[in-house]
């Protein structure tokens, strides 16, 4: 195995193993998610054919807003701590090492959301049959989202109540990631083919994977200087 | 090559005198345009047969839309330059750019509305133009936000660059996006490939008018930049000689 490959797993082995010391912080997210979309049918009417027509617009508008919960800690402790400064200064490429912490971050975010996204959709009268379709949409789709958000985040870094900020710098870039996820799953609870919005979804996280990290480390060591 | 031309565009006496001297070779021209555009539009050409007098308001409305998009591409070029040269005065000219782009969005926004609402009958839809002019503001209410929320001046500068830049890459993908959904906006009727679909006596105050707001938005930012590069010497000396004169 190569040394930036071995780099890597380090960065993503030691965010998961931190991640999993502090549980609380990584529920939070996905709790957010719960409740939000639980407010949904309180607020609209509990008949199911209503709650089914809102379900994409719900699910997606969801986990945005709690991948924003996340993405603000993504760099935060790290920062503060000096761990990302021995990122900057210990010879690998930044870009490398933030595209890995990025995957890590997809794992403990964008992943547990997809996989609980199925729950909150059962909750918004969809039929199991679609269950398949929304994991597969909300997973690529936070792919995307979470390279995006380590722009955003780096971006942020050391900013008093950055929090508001770091919407109003995501979630303009985001709506393209709204706008063919939320179709996606539409479609994955009409029962029609989704091929068409989760290859924009795939050619976008391709295109974060290729660009976002370059950028994210730019912002990073902005932030640091 | 001598590139001693362009490394002088980086010191800030020498861009300060020459924005100074360039503003009124735009501001001048740009009044006269606008002023002949808005005569021939408004008084000259021939009302619409369908929409009336109402299609009048297209003579401010498109080059503000068309300026909201060319401010935010010289808004990333400068910012580009800024953070790859470390140019300080490109990153003033980055700065000078985003209210104005942001205003020009605005008034694409408000003059659409106006128009909207007895054309389709309705101050606003979700038609996919729209929606991206919209998303831009919100891309420029970004930067501006996120350049003022960082203390340290040359931090906010090389920050806010790289939104913009990252900003320049999504505008497309945006406009793409949102252009999924059924379009109800006129189809362009400038920008055609061929023969433009409206007459002569129609276009060419349009043409002028777009050719007026260009000099106007260039004669804004030398103005803005010109301002912005003295709030940021404010503490050399040659800032002082120019204000005591």
């Amino acid at each position: 195995m190569s040394d930036a490959w071995q780099a890597a797993k380090l960065v993503i082995e030691r965010d998961l193993r931190l991640a999993f010391r502090n549980r609380g912080q990584l529920l939070h997210p996905l709790l957010f998610f719960a409740i939000v979309t639980t407010l949904f049918p309180l607020a609209l009417s509990p008949e199911p054919s209503r709650l089914r027509d809102v379900a994409p617009a719900v699910l997606w508008v969801g986990a945005l807003l709690s991948s924003l919960l996340a993405i603000e800690f993504l760099f935060r402790e790290d920062a503060q701590d000096g761990t990302l400064e021995q990122y900057a200064l210990s010879g690998r490429s930044l870009t490398w090492l933030l595209f890995a912490k990025t995957v890590s971050h997809w794992l403990l975010a964008g992943l547990p959301l997809a996989l609980m996204s199925p729950v909150a959709a059962y909750g918004l009268a969809v039929s199991p049959d679609a269950m398949p379709g929304i994991i597969g949409s909300v997973a690529l789709g936070t792919i995307a989202l979470s390279l995006l958000g380590a722009v955003s985040a780096g971006l942020t870094i050391g900013i008093k109540r950055g929090g508001a900020l770091l919407s109003l710098l995501t979630l303009p870039l985001a709506v393209p990631l709204l706008i063919f996820g939320a179709q996606a799953t539409a479609r994955a609870i009409e029962g029609g083919n989704m091929a068409a919005p989760m290859y924009f979804l795939g050619a976008f996280a391709v295109l974060g994977i290729t660009l976002a990290p370059l950028a994210a480390a730019a912002a990073v060591r902005i932030s640091m200087e | 090559m001598d590139w001693t031309w362009f490394h002088r565009f980086g010191s800030p006496p020498h861009l300060y005198g020459l924005a100074g001297k360039l503003t009124p070779w735009f501001a001048w021209p740009a009044a006269l345009l606008i002023l002949a555009g808005l005569y021939g539009g408004l008084a000259l050409a021939p009302p619409d047969y369908q929409q009336g007098d109402g299609f009048r308001i297209i003579y401010v409305h498109a080059p503000s839309a068309w300026l909201s998009l060319m401010a935010y591409t010289w808004m990333a070029a400068a910012a580009a330059i800024g953070l790859v040269w470390r140019m300080k005065v490109a990153h003033a000219v980055a700065a000078s750019c985003a209210p104005i782009g942001a205003w020009f969005t605005v008034a694409a926004l408000c003059t659409g509305m106006l128009w909207g609402k007895p054309m389709w009958g309705t101050y606003w839809v979700w038609d996919p133009r729209l929606t991206a002019e919209l998303v831009l503001l919100f891309l420029y209410l970004g930067y501006i936000g996120l350049r003022s929320a960082i203390e340290d001046p040359q931090r906010a500068d090389r920050a806010s660059a790289v939104l913009a830049i990252v900003g320049v890459v999504n505008v497309p993908i945006v406009r793409y996006s949102v252009e999924w959904w059924n379009s109800i906006h006129q189809a362009p009727s400038v920008m055609k490939f061929g023969k433009p679909s409206i007459s002569w006596p129609m276009l060419t105050p349009l043409l002028i008018m777009f050719v007026g707001f260009t000099l106007l938005f260039v004669a804004l930012m030398l103005v803005r930049a010109r301002g912005e590069i003295l709030r940021r010497e404010r503490q050399s000396r040659w800032v002082s000689e120019v204000v005591a004169q």
